[in-house]
C-alpha cells in the first residue's frame, strides 16, 4: 500500500481529518457506523456497511486509478500568484500559503501520467481540501497541459472532478480557465482520443459548466452533489426547498446528463473496459502485467 | 422608470432640467437670458466631465445596469439594414432570454445572438431579467451552427446577470448547455466578433462569449460572479457588493489590462443610455472592422488562433 494509507505524511492526515476523525476508529457519517478507521481506509473510504461515499483524497485516487508504480506527476511545479491583489478578510496570497501547507500540494489539481489496467492514461485529480477545489490560473493551465500531453503522447485523458468552481480572487481569469480548458478539449477529441469525465462529490459552477461536462463518458459516483448553481442560491432564488436528492449523481442520470453513476471500489475496472472499446487496447490487469514482466 | 436617475447622475440632470426649464421661459420670453442659459451650460458639460471621469467600478456597474441603457433587440434595430428574429432550441422551447437572429449589418450578413432583458416588469418577467435557461443557449447554439453552414459570421452581445439557478435549469442541464457552448464555440469555422454591452456575469455570459475579438463598451462590466454574489460569499454580506465590484476588478480598462478584451468601445458622455444611436454607430463600426479583418483568414487558422488565444489566459509562476 502506498503512502496514503501509512500516513506517513503529514499531508494526507490533514486531508482526512474532514470526514473521517483521527484515531483507531471512525464513523461513518452515512450510517453512523463506528468502523475501524483502517478497513475503512483499505475500502478507499465507502463505507462497508452501508456504501456511503466520503471525500477521497488525491493521493487515495492515485492509488484507486493507476496500476502500481505506474504514476508520474506532470507540472506540478506550476504555483498561483495573485494577480488583482486581491483580498477580502483575508489575503488571496495568504489564502494560497495556507492551502498549500494544508494539502502539501502546490494547487488544488494534480495532474499526471499513469497505466490504468494497463491502459495509457492522463489522469487530473482535483483536490476539494485546496480553496474548495476551485479553478484559477493554475488549475486551468494545469489542465489544459494534461490535455496536450495526452494529444502529444496519445494517451485517454480522465479527469476527477472535486470542485466548488471558478476561484473568485482572480476574477475574470479565472472565468477564461472555462474558455481555455473547454477550447483545448476540441484537440483531443479533434485527435480521436478519449476524455472520460469522473465527477465526485461535490462538483458545481464553472468547473461543471465546462471541462467536467465534456466526456465523451461522463460518469460520477454515487450521491455526488453534482450542478452548476449551488443548492443555497437556488433555495433563496426560487424560495422554497429542494427536492429530495436534487442535484446528486442518481438525479442527473436520471435527467440525462450523467452515463453512469458508478460506485468508487468499480471505477477503475469500468473505465478499462470502456477505454477498451474506444481504442481496441486490451485491458491489463495489473497481476497479469506482473506476470508478463516476469 | 421614465425619469430613473442614478445617484451620482442627480446633479447633472437637475442641471440639465433646470436648462430646459430656462430655455422655455426664454421662448415665451420678454427678457434676454440667453447669456445665463449658457452660463449653465458650461457648467453642466464641466459637472459632468468631474463626475465621469472620477467614477469608480461600483458606479460603473450601476451604468451598465441602467434601465434605459440599449439592450440586444435595441442594437439590432439601430444596426441592421434587415433582422429576421428566430426561434426555439428544437428540443424544449423557446428562451425569450436569449434572442436570435438573421440580419445584416453594413451589408453583410450575419448571425445576431444576445441577452436580452426586459424595460418593464412585465417584460422582465418575459425575458426572466435577461437570465437564460439551457435552452437559450442551445438556441444560440443552433443558430450558430447554422451560421457556419452558410459561412456567415457571428456576432454576440452579451448583458446578463448570470445564468439562471433554479430547479428546471438544474433538471434541464444548464451546467451542460454552457460547457457545450464553450466547446462548440472554440471550433466554430466562421468568425466570431462578441460585444460586452452591459453585464457580464460569469459563466452564463461566457456561454455566448468564445469569439475572436472580445469587445466591451465603457461602462460595461464583466468578471467571475456579480459584486453581489461575491460579497455574499467571501464577505458574508451582498450589501458590500461596492467593495467586492473594487476588487474583482471587473471594468472595461481591468480587462484590457488583464489581456481578456481586445478593445474597448467609448460610449457617449454620460453613457451609453444618454444615446443609443452614437452608442450603436460605435459598435457598428467596430464589429464591420473586425470581420473584415477576420474573413480573411482560412477556418482552420481561425479556430487555432481562437484556442490559443484563451490558452495564454492566466497569471502564474512557474518555477
Amino acid at each position: 500500500m502506498s503512502s496514503w494509507f501509512k500516513r506517513d505524511k503529514e499531508n494526507l492526515k490533514s486531508s482526512q481529518k474532514r470526514e473521517v476523525p483521527e484515531g483507531v476508529w471512525a464513523k461513518c457519517p452515512g450510517c453512523e457506523t463506528v468502523l475501524y478507521s483502517r478497513k475503512l481506509e483499505r475500502n478507499f473510504l465507502v463505507c462497508p456497511e452501508c456504501g456511503h461515499h466520503n471525500r477521497l483524497p488525491i493521493g487515495g485516487y492515485v492509488d484507486l486509478l493507476s496500476d502500481e508504480k505506474t504514476f508520474k506527476e506532470l507540472f506540478g511545479e506550476l504555483k498561483s500568484l495573485d494577480p488583482l491583489g486581491f483580498k477580502d478578510s483575508k489575503k488571496y496570497s495568504d489564502r494560497i500559503s495556507a492551502a498549500m501547507k494544508k494539502t502539501e500540494r502546490n494547487e488544488a489539481v494534480v495532474t499526471g501520467e499513469a497505466a490504468l489496467h494497463g491502459h495509457p492514461v492522463v489522469l487530473a485529480i482535483m483536490d476539494f481540501q485546496f480553496l474548495g477545489g476551485s479553478v484559477g490560473s493554475v488549475v486551468g493551465e494545469k489542465i489544459a497541459r494534461a490535455v496536450d500531453y495526452a494529444v502529444e503522447n496519445k494517451r485517454a485523458l480522465i479527469i476527477i472532478s472535486s470542485s466548488g468552481g471558478m476561484r473568485m480572487q482572480e476574477g475574470i481569469l479565472s472565468l477564461m480557465q472555462m474558455a481555455k480548458t473547454s477550447a483545448r478539449l476540441t484537440r483531443l477529441a479533434k485527435a480521436g482520443l478519449p476524455f472520460i469525465s469522473l465527477m465526485t462529490d461535490p462538483t458545481t459552477g464553472g468547473t461543471t459548466a465546462s471541462f467536467s461536462m465534456l466526456g465523451d463518458l461522463n460518469i460520477a459516483e454515487p450521491g455526488a452533489l453534482i450542478g452548476f448553481a449551488g443548492p443555497r442560491v437556488i433555495k433563496q432564488t426560487i424560495g422554497q426547498d429542494l427536492p429530495e436528492g436534487f442535484q446528486r449523481s442518481e438525479f442527473l442520470k436520471d435527467t440525462g446528463f450523467l452515463d453512469q453513476v458508478v460506485p468508487r471500489l468499480e471505477v477503475k475496472q469500468r473505465i478499462a473496459e470502456f477505454l477498451s472499446w474506444m481504442t481496441g487496447r486490451p485491458t491489463v490487469l495489473a497481476e497479469e502485467a506482473k506476470v508478463e514482466g516476469e | 422608470m421614465k425619469d430613473f436617475v442614478l445617484h451620482f447622475e442627480k446633479p447633472i440632470v437637475e442641471l440639465e432640467n433646470k436648462i430646459l426649464e430656462m430655455r422655455e421661459l426664454a421662448k415665451s420670453g420678454d427678457v434676454d437670458i440667453s447669456e445665463e442659459i449658457q452660463q449653465l451650460e458650461q457648467k453642466a458639460v464641466k459637472l459632468r466631465e468631474e463626475v465621469f471621469s472620477n467614477l469608480d467600478r461600483w458606479q460603473r456597474v450601476q451604468l451598465a445596469r441602467h434601465p434605459k441603457r440599449p439592450y440586444t433587440l435595441d442594437y439590432i434595430e439601430q444596426m441592421t439594414d434587415w433582422f429576421q428574429e428566430i426561434h426555439g432550441d428544437r428540443n424544449f422551447r423557446d428562451d425569450p432570454s436569449i434572442v436570435a437572429g438573421l440580419g445584416q449589418i453594413d451589408g453583410r450578413d450575419v448571425a445576431i445572438i444576445g441577452h436580452q432583458k426586459g424595460r418593464s416588469t412585465r417584460e422582465n418577467l418575459h425575458r426572466n431579467f435577461g437570465m437564460p435557461h439551457p435552452e437559450g443557449y442551445r438556441k444560440a447554439l443552433r443558430v450558430m451552427k447554422l451560421a457556419e453552414k452558410f459561412n456567415r459570421p457571428v456576432l454576440t452581445l452579451i448583458d446578463t446577470n448570470g445564468a439562471y439557478p433554479g430547479l428546471g435549469a438544474e433538471e434541464r442541464g444548464q451546467a451542460e448547455a454552457i460547457a457545450r457552448n464553450l466547446f462548440e464555440m472554440s471550433q466554430l469555422t466562421v468568425p466570431v466578433v462578441s460585444v460586452v454591452i452591459g453585464e457580464g456575469g460569469s459563466g452564463g455570459a461566457l456561454a455566448l462569449g468564445i469569439a475572436d475579438r472580445l469587445l466591451m463598451l465603457e461602462y460595461a462590466w464583466y468578471s467571475v460572479i456579480t459584486p453581489e454574489g461575491c460579497a455574499s460569499i467571501l464577505y458574508r454580506d451582498a450589501t458590500l457588493a461596492y467593495k467586492a465590484a473594487e476588487a474583482m476588478r471587473l471594468t472595461a480598462n481591468d480587462l484590457l489590462e488583464l489581456g481578456v478584451v481586445d478593445e474597448i468601445l467609448p460610449e457617449p458622455f454620460g453613457g451609453a443610455h444618454r444615446d443609443w444611436k452614437t452608442t450603436a454607430d460605435t459598435v457598428r463600426t467596430a464589429i464591420s472592422k473586425q470581420f473584415k479583418q477576420l474573413e480573411k483568414l482560412k477556418p482552420e487558422t481561425l479556430i487555432n488562433r481562437r484556442i490559443d488565444k484563451y490558452g495564454k489566459i492566466g497569471v502564474f509562476e512557474e518555477a
